[in-house]
């Protein structure tokens, strides 16, 4: 038989018709090159938490290598001459060797842990898009489930790594999460037992725990959690913000190929980028400042990574309330640490993920809604997310209250009363805040649509009255009101945003171009053709 | 499904007609999908122009630095002086070095990247149709029929015998799966309520010397250890205690202020307390002369020294344990008993 030339011009083609023969894929991968992405720039935010985790799964597989997760006692004898001969736990000195004495070490492990701070941050900033613009409602309830359990596992997977190179600091924080674990009525003792393995320290239990909680379980649930987060996203297409050609029941943007993809990749390399130089440039987490963990050593300024300050700053603030129960002639105890760390968690996992239902019911909204809302729209939910924000600020800021006390020469107990006494109006007063600024951008909204743009132009009447000249966004009625309806889209509020005044000249000391000519207000009809997401 | 659905009412499409562009089967392609694309056109009109050649330009010269970073990257990792050194060295560079290229190298693919999609793909806008809400009803029905036989062909709604016996007997098999689990559980009887000291066990230092009386100027505080092998490590992690030397008012005061569980625990002017703080556990270490006020860094729970331990500011509720001391005939501190009541945060059967 005679065997066929090998022409490369024809090998993409080939393979692509050897896999089509036994895949049937030419449909299906088409439909996916042909998804189409709404643009705006809120919607990266979800984008680096995902480049980030990535990140922190590549950065975390090195550590591993090198990382030994025992509490047995060794004598310390590596590169960092200041701790040789301190005799400490295992995994801190392997810790300590990945910054020493592994080449690359340092820089990996900074990296990894500016990730983690960063891929928690992204969360948060993300969740707040969501909450804030309404993308949540019907249909997307369950993707919001997936992505709050996502917020508490990341908390729970950076609280474990956090604790497992059993430096001074770690361990503080891993001798308070026994406290609070003691502090669980009824069954707080044997939870404690069963996971430190007899009392704290107990023994290599809480490292064997750990260690395979965060490298394997937990970043496992993550990953299956992101996949589930990602192809409902699919499924339900994205959100968009209401426009001109947009409604409920389209998607107006970028095919996913090649322009959608290339800026997503691009945008990892960027967050890679940055976190490449965060982890080679600022210093994080130098746990051979901390030293060993003893029991009978702690530093003042003892502060958690930022994303669990807010419990620190709960646990702060709680006042000494005990309580002592009388039953069959023993006395039993729930100590004030139970409520700010446990029933308060308790309370935000159920209150956010069962948010979206709660507007439902108190909104009586049920249908599904694809565009998105801004926050003015919504003054009751803005407000309530001001107060939650609010009510997390002020406990983070509480869980550092010793060091602001310290670096602004405040009385520590006045930042205590100040923080026990903010968490109570504060979040309230946020409330009230948001609210009526919500109706004011509103209530501007709507003026602008029904008078026009403010122009600048002052214009004295024949009475003696000064009077603003206002430029009209359509052909006013004889009381010089417009018939705009509000559809809850940006409002021009500048006249060069409706094309009365050219655009701003370029150039920071000496104009690079010719200012533009004022251009003519466009006709209705070209205003409202189709435009990508830039605005 | 879309497939069918637009071959109904659109004329036969021949992929194979030349008149056809290979955007027009683009186009197709995505009207299959649900898609239209309703604008689409070159970046630049006139190819070639000045502006398209400094875009190109600046993409390529995106891709060079990252060739020279990664290259930098690479002879650093090998070649730069890398071991933690004493002192101000070139060693101390390896990490920001490392950084700063490979951050370098991955920014520059990045911003190359991004600009080529921005400046140099087709401008495009595409509006993709939504199919949202529930299947189609006739689906629905059929899926229904189907599950709803899949009982029924069970036969567990006509067999209640079945399904009491599948309930009985797969409920524990449920607990089961979890029994392993409870290799964890340890028996924690008496470990929370004693701690390593008891009647004869001196004070230590942490580097294993015991505890003379002179060791603590007036006014100062040490942390010491139960003198047992292993006693300052953290296998004994709820031993280690605060021995305060007061001064003379100060320990009067200590000692008319002391309550019936404290009484006779104070040596002269020393007195011990618990270094484990009733709150959350950190060691209660930083201590105020002045005030005789002890502070707990973590949670900022604040102890009066001259009265009990008892707590006068943040979230701690109980006082901490006082030692009972002595010192012995060698002139050594010593333990006269283990603490009265257990040290420590709080837990359910705390009595």
């Amino acid at each position: 038989m005679k065997r066929p030339k090998f022409d490369p011009k024809q090998a993409p083609g080939a393979v692509a018709d050897w896999a089509d023969q036994r895949l049937a894929g030419a449909s299906p991968l088409r439909k996916l090159f042909n998804k189409v992405f709404p643009d705006h720039w809120s919607f990266m935010l979800g984008e680096i938490a995902l480049y980030s985790f990535i990140i922190l799964l590549l950065t975390g597989t090195f550590l591993a290598f090198f990382f030994t997760p025992s509490s047995a006692e060794v004598v310390y004898n590596g590169s960092y001459v200041p701790l040789r001969g301190i005799s400490m736990s295992q995994a801190y000195a392997s810790a300590l060797n990945i910054s020493f004495d592994v080449r690359g070490g340092l820089v990996l492990r900074q990296i990894h842990h500016w990730s983690a701070l960063l891929f928690m941050a992204a969360i948060v900033v993300h969740m707040l898009r969501t909450f804030f613009t309404g993308a949540f409602r019907r249909p997307r309830e369950l993707n919001w489930m997936v992505g709050f359990l996502l917020f508490w596992l990341g908390f729970l997977e950076g609280f474990a790594g956090y604790s497992l190179p059993d430096d001074a600091l770690s361990g503080t924080g891993l001798r308070i999460a026994d406290a609070i674990m003691l502090s669980i009525p009824v069954i707080g003792t044997w939870v404690s037992f069963a996971i430190f393995g007899g009392e704290f320290p107990g023994g290599d239990r809480i490292f064997s725990l750990l260690y395979i909680g965060h490298v394997f379980l937990i970043p496992g649930i993550i990953l299956a959690l992101i996949a589930l987060h990602l192809a409902l996203l699919v499924k339900q297409k994205h959100t968009q913000w209401p426009g001109p050609g947009r409604t409920e029941h389209n998607v107006v943007g970028h095919r996913m190929f090649p322009g959608f993809a290339a800026k997503g990749g691009g945008f990892f390399m960027i967050v890679f980028g940055v976190l490449a130089l965060f982890g080679g440039l600022i210093q994080i987490n130098p746990i051979w400042l901390f030293g060993p963990y003893k029991a009978a050593v702690v530093s003042s300024a003892s502060q958690p990574d930022w994303y669990v300050m807010f419990l620190d700053g709960s646990t702060r603030l709680m006042p000494p309330w005990e309580i002592r129960i009388h039953l069959f002639n023993h006395g039993y105890t729930v100590p004030p640490i139970f409520w700010p760390t446990v029933v308060l968690p308790g309370i935000l996992v159920g209150l956010g993920l069962l948010y979206p239902f709660l507007e439902q019911r108190f909104m009586r909204d049920r249908a599904h809604h694809n565009l998105l809302q801004r926050p003015r729209d919504v003054p009751t939910r803005t407000g309530l997310g001001a107060m939650a924000v609010t009510f997390f600020v002020v406990l983070t800021l509480s869980g550092g209250n010793d060091v602001i006390a310290d670096k602004f020469d405040i009385s520590l107990n006045a930042m205590t009363w100040a923080g026990r006494i903010g968490i109570l109006i504060l979040p309230p007063l946020a409330y009230y805040l948001a609210h009526r600024i919500a109706l004011g951008l509103q209530q501007h909204d709507r003026e602008v649509l029904a008078h026009g743009v403010e122009t600048g132009i002052i214009k004295r009447l024949p009475n003696g009255a000064f009077v603003e000249v206002h430029q009209p966004l359509a052909a006013p009625d004889e009381h010089g009101h417009t018939e705009l309806p509000y559809r809850g889209w940006v409002v021009p509020k500048k006249m060069n945003r409706i094309g009365a005044i050219g655009p701003a000249v370029k150039g920071f000391f000496v104009a690079v171009e010719k200012p533009e000519e004022p251009r003519e207000v466009e006709a209705e009809e070209q205003r409202e053709e189709l435009t990508s997401g830039r605005r | 499904m879309s497939e069918t659905e637009t071959d109904k009412d659109a004329p036969e499409f021949d992929p194979d007609d030349p008149r056809l562009t290979r955007f027009d089967l683009v186009r197709e392609g995505a009207r299959r999908d649900g898609v239209e694309i309703v604008h689409y056109q070159p970046r630049f009109t006139k190819p070639g122009s000045k502006e398209e050649k400094r875009v190109v330009r600046f993409v390529a010269l995106c891709f060079f630095i990252v060739g020279l970073a990664a290259l930098a990257f690479i002879v650093a990792y090998v070649a730069w002086p890398w071991r933690y050194e004493p002192g101000s060295n070139l060693n101390k560079f390896y990490t920001p070095v490392l950084g700063t290229t490979l951050g370098l190298a991955l920014l520059f693919i990045g911003i190359g990247i991004i600009t080529w999609a921005k400046k140099l793909l087709p401008e495009e806008v595409s509006v993709e149709r939504r199919h949202d809400g529930a299947s189609p009803d006739v689906e629905r029905k059929l899926t229904a029929a189907t599950a709803v036989s899949m009982v029924d062909e069970l036969g567990i709604q006509r067999r209640p015998l079945l399904k009491g016996a599948v309930a009985l007997g797969l409920a524990p098999v449920g607990v089961a799966a979890i029994m392993p689990l409870g290799g964890l559980i340890k028996d924690h009887k008496s470990d929370l309520l004693t701690t390593a000291w008891k009647k004869g066990v001196r004070l230590m230092h942490d580097d294993g010397t015991l505890v003379r009386p002179e060791d603590v100027s007036a006014g100062g505080q040490i942390t010491v250890f139960p003198a047992i092998p292993g006693g300052n490590t953290n296998k004994y992690a709820d031993s280690p205690t605060l021995l305060i030397h007061l001064r003379d008012a100060d320990a009067e005061r200590a000692l008319s202020n002391a309550l019936p569980i404290n009484k006779g625990a104070q040596w002269n002017n020393y007195l011990a307390y618990s270094k484990i703080c009733t709150h959350a556990g950190c060691p209660a270490s930083l201590y105020e002369q002045q005030t005789n006020r002890l502070l707990c860094p973590c949670h900022q729970s604040q102890f009066d020294i001259t009265n009990n331990a008892r707590p006068i500011f943040g979230p701690a509720t109980r006082r901490l344990p006082q030692l009972p001391i002595t010192v012995d005939s060698d002139g050594y501190f010593v333990a006269t008993s283990d603490y009265k009541v257990p040290i420590g945060p709080g837990f359910w059967e705390r009595p």
